[in-house]
Formats: C-alpha cells, sequence, structure tokens
C-alpha cells in the first residue's frame, strides 16, 4: 500500500454521555496522562492499600486543564491489576464525562476493565507481536473499542520509519481482515522517543507519522512526554514537539494536561491548522482567562 | 603536557564528552609511558563519577551522561587489552540484559553506560534475554553481579522466571542479582528474592558498588 489517501478517518470514543471523535479535521484530543502510578512513589503506596483517593484530584486537574480523554494505568507490581483498574474506572466514570483510555499490558485488566466501562473506550495498547496481536484484538471486538497499537515486534523497537511503516501494515492487515476491526478504529501510536537518548528520535517519528497518515489515514497517538525524558525545561519541549508532531498528522497524544502552557500550545496549533474555525475556541479561552484573571480580588 | 596535566585534560574533556579529544589524550598518555590503569583510574572513572553526581543533582542531563559515557568508551576501547595484559582488575563483572518479551533498552543503556564509568567490565546481552541466555553468559562470563531490566508490568514477572533458573542451575550463590526499569519498585525486588534495586543508573552504580563490598566482606580472602 503506498497510494495517497486524503480520507479522513473518525475514530468514536464515547463514555455514557459524552462523544469525543478523533480525526485530522477536529481539534486535537487530548488524552490526559497522569492517572498513571509509575514514577509516583506515594501514590504506588496508596494504591496497594488499596487507597484510590488521589486519582479525584487528578481527574479534576485535568479536565481543568482542558483534557479531552483521561487515560487510566494502574500498572503497581505486586497488586490485582484488574481489580485496581476496574475499581479506577468506575471512580473516575463517577467524577466525569470524559471517555477513558484503558491503559494496560496485562490482558485479564483489560479484560475486566472494558467489561465495566460505560461507553466506547480506547485500549492502549497492542503491539506488532504476534501474540500480543492475538490476545488484544479480540477484545477490541469483542467490547467494540478503539485501540492504540504500536509498531514494535518481538524482535526490536525499529529505529527507523521504514520499519515503522512494515510493522502498521501488518497491524492494519491483521485488525481489519483477522478480526474485523474497522480501520477507523486503529490509531497508531508512531514511537516516540526520549530526544535526550538520540538526536534523531524525533525527526523519525515525524516522518513515520506523515507517511501514515498519508498511506492510511489513519489517526496517530503518542506518549508525548517522553520525547523530553532526561532533558531540562520539560514543559518547553513539550509544546514545541506537540505542534510539529500535529503538523505531520498527530491527531491525539497521551500527554501532561495540566500544564497550560502545553495544552495552549496545543490549541495554538489547532487553529494554525484549520481546526478551529474563525478561532472561535482560542478567543473563548482568551476571554475565559480574562473573566478568571478579573475575578480574582 | 605533563602526566598530570594530561590527566586533568583527559578528566576536563571526558566530563564535556568531547570523545576525540580524549581518544587523541590516551595515545599521548601512552607515549608517555603512562600507565594505563592511571588513565582509568586517575581520569577516566573520576570522570564519570563527577557526571553521575552532577546527574543526580539536576545539573547535568541525559545527552551529557552519554557523550561522557562514549568520550570514556573510546578510550577504553584502547586501554582495556593494556589492562588485560598488565593483569589490573576491573572494578567488578556486570552481565546485563533486557529480559524476555521485552525490547526497552534505553533506560539499560544509560546504566550501562555509568557501569563502565565506574569501571565494572559491562557485557549487555542486549533485548529479549531468555533465561537460558542468561544462564550461559553467567556460565561464560563468571560475572559479580547480573542486572535483569523491565519496563513493562507484564515482563517483570520474567525476574522470578530467571531467579528460578539461576536456582535451578546452581549459580543463585555465585553472583548478586539487580533488577530495575520504570515499574519496578524496591518492594518488587524484595519479594521476587534480588539482592538489589536501584531507580535510575547512578544509584544502580552506588548499589552495585555497595552489593560488591558486602559480598567481598563475606568471603575470606
Amino acid at each position: 500500500m503506498t497510494e495517497f489517501t486524503s480520507e479522513i478517518r473518525e475514530t468514536v470514543l464515547r463514555s455514557a454521555t459524552k462523544e469525543v471523535v478523533i480525526a485530522r479535521n477536529r481539534p486535537f484530543c487530548i488524552i490526559g496522562e497522569r492517572i498513571n502510578p509509575t514514577g509516583r512513589r506515594i501514590f504506588q503506596e496508596q494504591l496497594r492499600a488499596g487507597d484510590l483517593s488521589a486519582i479525584d484530584r487528578d481527574v479534576a486537574a485535568q479536565v481543568a486543564g482542558g483534557a479531552n480523554v483521561l487515560d487510566i494505568n494502574m500498572g503497581v507490581p505486586l497488586t490485582d491489576e484488574a481489580d485496581l483498574l476496574v475499581r479506577a474506572i468506575q471512580r473516575v466514570q463517577d467524577l466525569t464525562d470524559l471517555p477513558v483510555c484503558i491503559d494496560s499490558s496485562v490482558l485479564e485488566a483489560l479484560e475486566a476493565g472494558l467489561r465495566v466501562y460505560q461507553g466506547r473506550a480506547l485500549v492502549n495498547s497492542v503491539t506488532a507481536e504476534d501474540e500480543r496481536l492475538a490476545a488484544v484484538l479480540p477484545l477490541v471486538k469483542k467490547y467494540d473499542a478503539a485501540v492504540i497499537a504500536l509498531p514494535n515486534d518481538e524482535e526490536e523497537i525499529p529505529m527507523g520509519a521504514d520499519r515503522r511503516i512494515e510493522l502498521v501494515a501488518k497491524i492494519v492487515e491483521v485488525a481489519t481482515t483477522e478480526y474485523g476491526i474497522p480501520i477507523e478504529d486503529i490509531v497508531i501510536d508512531p514511537l516516540a522517543m526520549p530526544i535526550g537518548a538520540d538526536t534523531g528520535v524525533v525527526v523519525t517519528t515525524m516522518e513515520t507519522a506523515r507517511r501514515i497518515r498519508d498511506t492510511w489515514g489513519l489517526n496517530l497517538t503518542c506518549g508525548a512526554s517522553n520525547v523530553s525524558f532526561g532533558m531540562p525545561a520539560r514543559h518547553v519541549l513539550n509544546a514545541t514537539y506537540l505542534p510539529m508532531a500535529m503538523a505531520h498528522g498527530m491527531t491525539s497524544a497521551i500527554m501532561d494536561a495540566r500544564t497550560p502552557a502545553v495544552v495552549e500550545s496545543v490549541r495554538a496549533a489547532d487553529l494554525l491548522l484549520g481546526n478551529d474555525e474563525w478561532g472561535g475556541s482560542w478567543i473563548a479561552s482568551h476571554r475565559a482567562k480574562q473573566a478568571a484573571a478579573a475575578a480574582v480580588p | 603536557m605533563t602526566p598530570d596535566e594530561i590527566l586533568q585534560t583527559m578528566y576536563d574533556q571526558t566530563l564535556v564528552g568531547n570523545a576525540p579529544a580524549v581518544l587523541d589524550l590516551t595515545h599521548q598518555a601512552l607515549e608517555l609511558q603512562m600507565a594505563p590503569s592511571s588513565l582509568l583510574f586517575d581520569s577516566l572513572i573520576p570522570a564519570l563519577e563527577e557526571v553521575g553526581a552532577r546527574f543526580e543533582r539536576g545539573d547535568y542531563f541525559v545527552p551529557e551522561m552519554l557523550i561522557a559515557g562514549r568520550a570514556m568508551a573510546g578510550s577504553m576501547a584502547v586501554l582495556r587489552p593494556l589492562l588485560a595484559e598488565t593483569g589490573v582488575q576491573t572494578v567488578g563483572k556486570f552481565v546485563m540484559g533486557t529480559v524476555k518479551g521485552d525490547v526497552h533498552d534505553i533506560g539499560k543503556n544509560l546504566v550501562n553506560i555509568m557501569l563502565e564509568g565506574a569501571g565494572f567490565e559491562v557485557i549487555d546481552l542486549g533485548v529479549q534475554v531468555a533465561p537460558e541466555k542468561f544462564i550461559s553468559a553467567i556460565e561464560e562470563h563468571r560475572p559479580d553481579i547480573v542486572g535483569f531490566s523491565a519496563f513493562l508490568t507484564t515482563t517483570m514477572p520474567m525476574f522470578k522466571a530467571n531467579l528460578n533458573a539461576l536456582v535451578k542451575s546452581g549459580l543463585r550463590d555465585e553472583v548478586i542479582v539487580m533488577v530495575g526499569g520504570a515499574p519496578v519498585t524496591q518492594e518488587y525486588a524484595d519479594a521476587v528474592g534480588a539482592d538489589g534495586y536501584a531507580a535510575d543508573a547512578s544509584a544502580t552504580v552506588k548499589r552495585a558498588k555497595q552489593l560488591l563490598e558486602q559480598r567481598r566482606a563475606l568471603v575470606p580472602a
């Protein structure tokens, strides 16, 4: 498949009451990354003790920050991840009507999460490994979800765009023909790697994204904060990276939704890329900020 | 340059990751008949120690760690055979690998750099390392420490599988086991029966040295 497609694919996510559509003619979909215990020692200890209350703060901050979807990861070692994930999903759904991205590499947890989730979830994630495809895709089909897919296989995380594109082709082929998953429900993560580890990695991500967009028109996502790992002034890097990725076809990202500078940068790019008609959202958010500033005594 | 000036300049240039300069200084030093062990212990290792200290303070960042490591590696490629000839002991031998099922290696590679920087001989088995492969590498290289790296909660259980394989092959008491990776915690390391855990590259070096000292204190000389 090398022909150019200009088709717009719509990935539809839902909570019980709200629908969010990821598409390249729509504002960028901000998937809040914060509900994740990795690297958060206190949160890990709370979760191990069965205390999920810290999630409430994370939900509030990300909703206030402008998230469109919330990622939920409960990957704490030595816990019943399925049980924690179920409780976290239910807690989040009690607090907000934003759709959820169910983030686990543990199959039982994914299935348990999908079973209790009310709406149409985004599953995070599957890779191009045969075993993972065979395990995760039936769940995606069964629960009518959308799925994030990463182009790495059993051998490696490919450092070049060509191999990543080959693996995307494999994922699309397997998901659509073997499992009957609609192509618009496949969201590809072209692999955002830390720029600090190799100065060429972001250019590769951009090239990969652009080629996926042009070949299949698929929606794209990434773990945007990975890019700035190990570097100073991470917010600036994140806020610069995202609009660049958007210009290459990125339509969503699992990202920092709590830092205004990062979110504003995404919304500015929405306008500049023609996805905020007459700047309506941009101007409205400016007014809201003015009003908030005026309200401070 | 005098030998002292060479050591100082080499330290400075390693600290800023100037690989060509460090390599050039290595050759200059050898022409002056300086001892390879002096270059290693009086210049390269102190430079990488300083890199680790700066990283811990937040004054140094990942790329600076990488290029300092690369500068040292260039010099070590020349020095290693000479050190072996003269029978200089390394700080310790470390076999390292990302566990089976896991292809992530950025963090592991940073750890390798800091271990080499501290004078360890690191044998990196790469990613997707099956228990049998760890066992045969341990049998072949007889390391002081073996390190298991995992980036996913689904691949962390391979630590236990690897440890079981060590026990089965009678090697468990021969080698110190360290584990690490983004989702790994001290509690998890304890639960699987590892000897040590560290949260990042420079902490790994400290912990590895500590574990080695404890081990060597136990073994009668």
